[in-house]
Formats: C-alpha cells, structure tokens, sequence
C-alpha cells in the first residue's frame, strides 16, 4: 500500500486546561490512502470535529502520533454562510489563497481563478458579487473553490452538504466526487449522514464518546455491522427511509 | 419600512455637507477680517452689511465663526485621528489576541474613562500648559479608550468565524487577517464610533475654550466666542445665538448620520 497521506495512530486529545482539561479524543488510530474518502459518522459531541481540528493542526494538545503528508491541508466548512467572508467579493475571496501562497502577480491570480471556476461550476460575473448575493449552493461552491485553489491535496470536509436541501446535497456531492477525480484528491469527509456518507466514501470510520468503535469498508460495514453503535446508527438512519 | 432610516442619512449628510463647506470656506474667505476691529460697529445688530451682527469689540460675528469653525473643525478631526487610529489598532490587537496583555489593557482603559474626559484633559493641560497641540494631544489620548472598547468588542465578535479560520489555514498573517479580512467587518460599527466621538471632540473642544483653557485666544474658536459673549447674553445676544447654532447644528449633522449608519447596519444584519 502507498504511504498514507493521514497516519493516525493512537492519537489522544484535551480541551481546556487544569481541571478543566477533558479528554476528547481517546486512542484513535486511522489512516487515509491517497486518493481514498475516508468517511467518520457519529453522534453529536461524538468528537468529529475534534477530530478534524486536529489533523488541520488547529488542536495542539494531543498525544500519540499524527502525520500528515500534505502541504497544508484545507478545509469545508458546514455553514457557507459563516465561512466566507461577508465583506469581500468572490472575486477576492477567490484570489486570498493565491496570494497567501506567494502569488503576486495579479494577471496571473485572475487567470488561474477564471480557470478554476468552470471546475466548481461558477461563472465569471459571479467573481464581483458579495457572499450575501449568492445562493447557499452557489456559496458551498465558492467555499470549496477556495479550498482547492492552492492545489492542497488533502481536504477535510465537515458536514460539507448538511446546511444544504436535498436537492443541493445530491448536487454538491456529485461535484466533490468528479473534484477528488479531476485533481486527485483524499477527503476526510465528517458527517451524521449515513446515506450520504454511503455516496460519497470508500470507507468509514464510526466514532462514539471519543472513540474509532468500528472502521471498515463502507458496503462490509454497512451489510455487516459488528459494534452494536453501528447497528443503532444504521437502524435509525433505516427508520427515515 | 425602510423610509424613515432613509430620512436620518438624508438629513444628516445633507447637514454635515453644508456645515463641512461653511467650515472649508472659512479657511479661506471671510468677509471681514475675523480679529478687526471696528469701532463704529460696536455691537451692531445682525444687518445686511453683518449678517451674525457684531460684539461688543465691533468684530463681525460672521467672518469670526467661518474661522472658529475651522479651528474646532480641525481640532476636532485630530483628536479624532489620534483617539480612532491608535483606538483601533489597541482594540484589534487587544480583541484578536485576548489573553492578559488584553486583560491588562482593558483594565487601565476602564480607568480613564471612569473619568469624565474634558476633566482629565484640564488636568494634562494644566501641567503641559494651553495652545492647540496640548489640546490635540490631551483629548486624542482620552478619546482612546472608547474606540479601543469598542473595536475590541467587533473583534471578539469575529476572530473565531470561520471564515477567519479558513483565513489562517490558508497561511494569511495574523495581521492581515486583522486588518484586511476583519476590519472590513467592523466598518459600520466604526462610523458610527467615529460619529459620536466626533461630536465629543466638537463639543470637548468647545468646552474646554470656554473654560478659557483651550486654544489660543488669538485663534477664535467657536468655544472660545460662545465664553468671550458669556458676559453680553441679554444685551447682545446675536454674539451667543451665532456661534452656538453652529456646534449644534454641525453635531445634529453628524449624530444623525451615526444614527442613520447604525440603523441601516441593524437591518442588514
Ligand atoms: N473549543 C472547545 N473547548 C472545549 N470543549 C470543546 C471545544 N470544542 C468542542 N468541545 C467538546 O468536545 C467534544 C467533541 O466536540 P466535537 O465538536 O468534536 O463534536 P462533533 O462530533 O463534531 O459534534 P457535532 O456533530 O455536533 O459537530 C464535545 O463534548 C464538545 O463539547
Ligand atoms: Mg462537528
């Protein structure tokens, strides 16, 4: 097997500190392929985002190993409403990364956004309006645009689609599956949704209380549970059907 | 719905434009000499030939509040500078970074503006002495804590967004995810900070001249013509009513446009 490009292994994590110090994340071991969507699903509070901070190297008290073999790696966030900047066009918002990445010709800014946009079905005359003129589908695609625009390889998405409708969800997933194949990317895609988890990952890793409790493939998991947390995740997400 | 927050804009624009060109104008015409003096027109009531009438001295009340307004005006519009610029860059540094410097600094802020600022200010210029930049100085340090309260308050409110984190993942520095990506934010708020400290200023400066501790005498401000009339209210009332109408109607202008700013902020979010 390739070198993962997310090495996990027995990672611990806190919040807070002193007394306050909680254990958020307790003994979780994964690893992400290149290429590969690796799905977590779990209860709320179940340590998810935790999860993702911390391989975004935005949680620093942890213990254990974490290796990530990516050049900064980016991340979606759940509502495209908090997640761009309400005071700046798309244009710029586009633009930002690129020029955080050192590029300082403006031409050559312009250029690579205006070929990125058909990528994230975008149009030109979007680039000069403001986040507030979009729709919430249009803004997920603006904020993923800007996720991938600096050629991370790595992105983690928590809960990417579930501010959206269901017609919206099934667009934006399709969209991020054609990405992954377009620019060869790996997701760490966090999500309470197991259909759409289903869509969308290879495997999945199903955490509770902290914990990784069962990870597998997504058809043996979903055809053959083994934690009985899993079975009450799948049972519950039968009884919407 | 939205007519009446219109209306506060309008007129208030409307009215600080005019005051801003009287001042201007000011500057650099006058219909009489501001300081001369005529004796034949000791008093002279508002006429053609005065429209504001005279003081007791004969000086035209006109030509002299042109030039007063100009000095509140730029008094006014440095201390502003002073208070807003290093207010703004304490609050965002103190709002963005938190932690006990941040703790500290609000503390000490809390204490200057336990106290009323046109008093500290007498105290500052009794021991650095009177004149213009004394004033400037003086007022601009005090007018810091508000403005630093204020946009360390916005700060706060934004430094844990997302699209501040995403800012910070995609490798932008703390400081122009201060400056660029979050003070574009806090513009409404801040206009409407700046309106009301102005105003303070304005009416700061008047105060302190009419206490007989401001600018130089030989500089009229409207302050300063508001305590030289004090003494001939009922006799020549004109030499008041003229230059107070000023600092009112200036004030009005710009609280109305704060107002107006705030609303119309308050409805789009
Ligand atoms: N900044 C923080 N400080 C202290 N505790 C936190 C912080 N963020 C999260 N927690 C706690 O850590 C635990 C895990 O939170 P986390 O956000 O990772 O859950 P999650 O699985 O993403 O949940 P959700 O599905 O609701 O997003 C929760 O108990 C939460 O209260
Ligand atoms: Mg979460």
């Amino acid at each position: 097997m390739a070198e993962p490009i997310v090495h996990i292994d027995h990672l611990n994590s806190w919040y807070g500190q002193g007394k306050d110090r909680k254990q958020v994340l307790r003994d979780v071991s994964l690893d992400l392929a290149p290429g590969e969507v690796l799905g977590v699903v779990g209860e709320s509070g179940s340590g998810k985002s935790t999860l993702a901070k911390c391989v975004l190297g935005m949680v620093t008290d942890t213990t254990g190993t974490l290796q990530v073999n990516s050049r900064r790696p980016q991340m979606v966030f759940q509502d495209p409403y908090g997640s761009l900047n309400p005071a700046k066009t798309v244009g710029w918002i586009l633009e930002e990364p690129l020029r955080a990445a050192g590029v300082k010709d403006k031409a050559e800014r312009r250029q690579k956004v205006a070929d990125f946009l058909p990528l994230v079905g975008l149009e030109e005359e979007h680039l000069s309006r403001k986040p507030a003129q979009l729709s919430g589908g249009q803004r997920q695609r603006v904020a993923i645009a800007a996720a991938l625009i600096q050629g991370s390889k790595l992105i983690v998405l928590d809960e990417p689609v579930s501010a959206l409708d269901v017609t919206l969800q099934a667009q934006i997933l399709r969209l991020l599956a054609d990405l992954k194949e377009e620019l060869g990317l790996s997701y760490l895609f966090i999500s309470h949704d197991l259909a759409v988890v289903y869509q969308l990952c290879d495997r999945v890793a199903v955490m509770t209380a902290g914990e990784v409790v069962e990870e597998g493939n997504v058809d043996t998991l979903y055809d053959h549970p083994r934690h009985p947390y899993t079975k009450k995740l799948l049972d519950a997400s039968l009884a919407l059907d | 719905m939205g007519t009446h927050r219109n209306w506060y804009l309008t007129i208030g624009m409307t009215l600080t434009a005019l005051m801003l060109i009287y001042m201007v104008v000011g500057f650099f015409w006058t219909p009489y000499v501001p300081s001369a003096i005529s004796a034949a027109d000791r008093g002279a009531k508002p006429s053609i030939k005065h429209l504001f009438g005279c003081d007791s001295m004969g000086r035209d009340i006109f030509s002299r509040t042109l030039e007063g307004a100009g000095t509140t005006l730029t008094i006014a519009l440095a201390v502003l500078a002073v208070g807003a610029v290093c207010g703004l860059v304490i609050g965002a540094l103190c709002g963005y970074y938190g932690g006990p410097v941040d703790a500290l600094v609000m503390r000490l802020c809390d204490a200057v503006a336990a106290f009323p600022s046109v008093l500290l200010a007498l105290v500052v210029l009794a021991v650095t002495g009177p004149g213009k930049y004394n004033v400037i100085g003086a007022l601009g340090v005090l007018f810091i804590p508000s403005f630093a309260r204020l946009v360390r308050g916005e700060f706060l409110k934004y430094r844990d967004r997302d699209f501040v984190q995403s800012a910070r993942l995609m490798g932008v520095s703390d400081l122009r995810v201060i400056f660029v990506h979050i003070l574009p934010n806090t513009w409404p708020v801040l206009l409407s900070g700046l309106a009301i400290g102005f105003n303070n200023a304005v009416l700061a400066e008047a105060s302190m001249s009419y206490l007989g501790i401001g600018v130089n005498p030989t500089e009229p401000s409207l302050g300063y013509m508001l305590k030289d009339a004090q003494g001939v209210f009922f006799t020549l009332p004109w030499c008041t009513i003229f230059p107070a109408a000023v600092v009112i109607l200036l004030i009005l202008g710009v609280g109305l446009v704060g107002e107006g700013v705030r609303e119309r902020m308050g409805v789009a979010s």
